[in-house]
């Protein structure tokens, strides 16, 4: 680019910008006109306005309306159990990686004992997540070697006391179909690999 | 140039026998020098060899062998990478030549390394603390220091499986007992002294006007910490005569968390989301920096497919940070949030594709050592494209037509807060504020990393080195980098986005490295120390928008005050990486 320091718009400039805002109102208008019932409130709408094409004024009314998430989304994270005769059967092993690699160490797990021998029991008997602490980075859906933790897409915790923001196993807990509605593509993925690791292993079975 | 730098490397240990000596230890590099030829060595360095840019000052506590070493990154202005000297002092005591005679830009970053470790630099102008207050006791980043809320050394913490009754930190240290006042020390009656050394620095004359009688004195305004113009929590103690300034000192520190001192205690990974925080607009450009650091100790290599994807966020992070830049720099320059929001409707574009990619809008902990956390998700692509080769281009064009040329813009901006090209390299800036000052140096050309020497691509460069063409680089830039960006986009391959499993315990050997990327702010250097532990032994950011700070008080004096703001935002500092 050239030098152009000589190339002054004297007045011109002023104009020139209060022209743009002038357009941009206009333009809003328009848009209403263009899309006229379906701007406001409508998924269309809010995908217009979040689009590449949006020309006119571009802010979506929260909480009114709500841009939706996408599916990598990641906002504090819950525990999946598999709803099987009435009983929640919590995915969770308590094999404690999650709580390892959680870089604020806000992941407390006790992790459950045969009453009888003492042993130790894949299932958590307890399992905290203080969220105030959480830093929504991903790394224990990420890490998780069962699919257990995964992130959710409810962004709207806010409560009236500090207290409500230790979640307990209770509270952390999710159905499966749950993850499934709000990560459908990974829920997919995760159930094929799955099927096909069962499949093999039935395979070595009837090998041995 | 490469065989002229080798060439000068095996020759420093005879043009200073007996002073310096190769760093032995396994996995370190460069040299030890002894803290006595200190100055007379960075003298020869800097005038005869050539090492003009000094990058990083460091220092390191080595609590087992009772040492203190203070860490010196020097760099030649024309390009190549930095020539790493060392100096060991003892560490009851460590003192040693202070360099900012030398190299001006040594000033805050001697300074932290006093503050943090307690390393004494003698001939310092004001050895001051500067990111804790004045009167705290200790030097946090020895390793010996404790914080608050001590738990263990190094994460993870055993209290949290397999027995994680939970409990928090309040209630382990309840209100009133979880203080620690040095000896003697009474708050009830404690009276918070003036900050003498602070207004040491900007002594008022008084002057008499002969003929009229009357006398004018010199004020001290202070601007900030609550200043809507300081851009976060950063304070500026002006000294004033009329409405011109003739003395300013920054006084930064009010955000300082010591990130380093967490992330000795975080794992490896762990320490990825805290990258982010640090200047919090440019994420990926962080974990970019972090990531490379930590991938040279170990010796791997991301696959093709994932330094395509890395190279690209970075890239769209430049952009986010630039076009945010001018909405606050028009902000400081009095047009009201009108541009700062058609700016920011292009932002927010680039943001739901990093939510998309990433999960996260602003803390996007996307990368991971040896590739990235996942693909592009199914469409991401698409949208990408159209905002690089159709509304991007558009746009910026459109803000080039509207500001560029403006005459309040240009008449605010233009030679206001010079830095001659010997200033800027002197003082240490990095990024826009150096290109700006007529010094082409980009690390993206100066010492490419990651696969940046693929792409086509002009380092921009202007010449007044005023707020306004600080303006016209980063305006350079934006252009620049859709053309990396269509070139990334033409090439992008198919293939795996990591190297090997992804692991969350990676073995890191021991040694040291340094891993620095041109973020959108400039240079920004993650300097590691391993000791074959889950836990870094010392964690250090060279951070742009501290050392950027620099010259502040020489870009400052003899303009009036109302420009200090427009300086101020030129720089383009974030207050989450300068106080870190």
């Amino acid at each position: 680019m050239s030098d152009q320091r000589d190339n002054y718009m004297f007045g011109l400039g002023v104009l020139k910008g209060l022209g743009l805002a002038f357009r941009h109102f206009l333009e809003t208008y328009l848009d209403d006109i263009r899309h006229w019932g379906k701007r406001y409130k409508s998924p269309e709408g809010i995908a217009y306005r979040a689009s590449k094409d949006v020309r006119g004024i571009f802010t979506v009314q929260y909480p009114d309306e709500k841009i939706p998430v996408p599916e990598e989304f990641r906002f504090v994270p819950f525990l999946i159990y598999e709803e099987k005769d009435g009983v929640n059967e919590y995915r969770c092993t308590s094999c404690g990686i999650c709580a390892k690699v959680c870089p604020p160490q806000c992941i407390w797990i006790v992790r459950a004992s045969d009453p009888n021998t003492g042993r130790p029991i894949p299932d958590p008997a307890d399992f905290y997540i203080d969220i105030d602490i959480c830093m929504n980075c991903g790394y224990c859906a990420e890490y998780c070697p069962f699919d257990a933790i995964k992130m959710d897409h409810n962004y709207e915790l806010a409560s009236y006391e500090r207290t409500h923001n230790v979640y307990d196993k209770t509270k952390l807990g999710k159905p499966v179909s749950y993850y499934a509605s709000i990560r459908p593509i990974n829920y997919q993925r995760e159930e094929t690999a799955r099927i096909e690791a069962e499949s093999q292993r039935a395979v070595r079975k009837s090998h041995a | 140039m490469g065989n002229q730098n080798i060439a000068i490397e095996s020759d420093l240990l005879h043009i200073f026998p007996d002073i310096l000596f190769h760093d032995e230890r396994a996995g370190y590099e460069g040299y030890i020098i002894k803290p006595a030829h200190l100055l007379s060595f960075m003298q020869r360095l800097r005038d005869d060899l050539g090492y003009d840019y000094l990058s990083s000052v460091t220092g390191v506590d080595y609590l087992p062998e009772e040492r203190m070493e203070v860490v010196y990154h020097v760099r030649k202005s024309i390009g190549g990478s930095p020539l790493v000297v060392k100096a060991q002092l003892s560490r009851d005591n460590p003192m040693i030549s202070s360099v900012v005679s030398i190299y001006p830009g040594a000033e805050f970053q001697e300074r932290e390394a006093w503050d943090l470790l307690g390393i004494k630099f003698e001939g310092h102008p004001d050895l001051r603390r500067i990111l804790m207050w004045e009167g705290f006791s200790g030097h946090p980043l020895r390793k010996d220091w404790k914080e608050g809320y001590f738990e263990e050394d190094g994460k993870p913490f055993k209290s949290r499986w397999p027995a994680g009754h939970y409990k928090s930190a309040e209630e382990k240290n309840p209100l009133g007992t979880n203080l620690d006042f040095p000896a003697g020390f009474n708050p009830e009656s404690w009276v918070p002294e003036p900050e003498v050394a602070l207004y040491a620095g900007l002594t008022k004359i008084e002057r008499k006007d002969e003929e009229t009688g009357i006398s004018t004195e010199q004020v001290i305004v202070n601007m900030g910490p609550q200043h809507p113009s300081t851009h976060g929590v950063f304070r500026m103690a002006a000294k004033l005569d009329g409405e011109t300034v003739v003395g300013l000192k920054p006084v930064v520190g009010y955000l300082h968390r010591n990130h380093e001192k967490i992330g000795e205690r975080n794992t490896y990974l762990g320490n990825m989301p805290y990258t982010d925080r640090l200047d919090y607009f440019n994420s990926m450009s962080n974990n970019f920096g972090y990531a490379l650091a930590v991938e040279k100790l170990m010796g791997i290599n991301p696959p093709e497919r994932a330094e395509y994807i890395r190279v690209m966020m970075a890239e769209l992070t430049r952009i986010v940070n630039h076009l945010a830049l001018f909405g606050f720099l028009l902000n400081d320059l009095g047009a009201y949030f009108t541009p700062f929001l058609y700016a920011f409707e292009e932002r927010e574009l680039i943001l739901d594709i990093f939510e998309a990619v990433s999960g996260s809008r602003m803390m996007c902990n996307y990368f991971r050592f040896g590739g990235v956390a996942r693909d592009l998700p199914e469409g991401s692509l698409e949208k990408i494209k159209d905002l690089v080769f159709d509304r991007l281009p558009r746009k910026i064009a459109d803000l080039d037509l509207y500001i560029t040329n403006n005459e309040i813009v240009r008449h605010r901006s233009e030679g206001v807060g010079v830095l001659t090209p010997e200033q800027a390299i002197a003082y240490s800036t990095v990024g826009p504020v150096l290109r700006a000052s007529g010094v082409p140096y980009d690390l993206r050309r100066a010492q490419p990393y990651s696969i940046y020497n693929r792409f086509d691509f002009d380092v921009a460069v202007r010449y007044h080195g005023d707020v306004y063409d600080r303006y016209l680089v980063r305006l350079d830039e934006m252009f620049q980098s859709l053309r990396i960006l269509q070139q990334v986009l033409r090439d992008l391959p198919e293939g795996s986005i990591q190297e090997g499993k992804p692991q969350y315990q990676v073995r890191v050997p021991a040694g040291e490295s340094y891993g620095c990327v041109e973020g959108p702010k400039g240079e920004l250097g993650f300097y590691i120390i391993s000791n074959g532990k889950p836990n870094p032994w010392r964690y250090h950011v060279r951070a742009p928008s501290f050392i950027n700070l620099t010259p502040l008080e020489s870009m400052c004096i003899g303009s009036k005050i109302a420009d200090v703001v427009v300086i101020l935002g030129s720089i383009d500092i974030v207050l989450g990486e300068t106080d870190r």
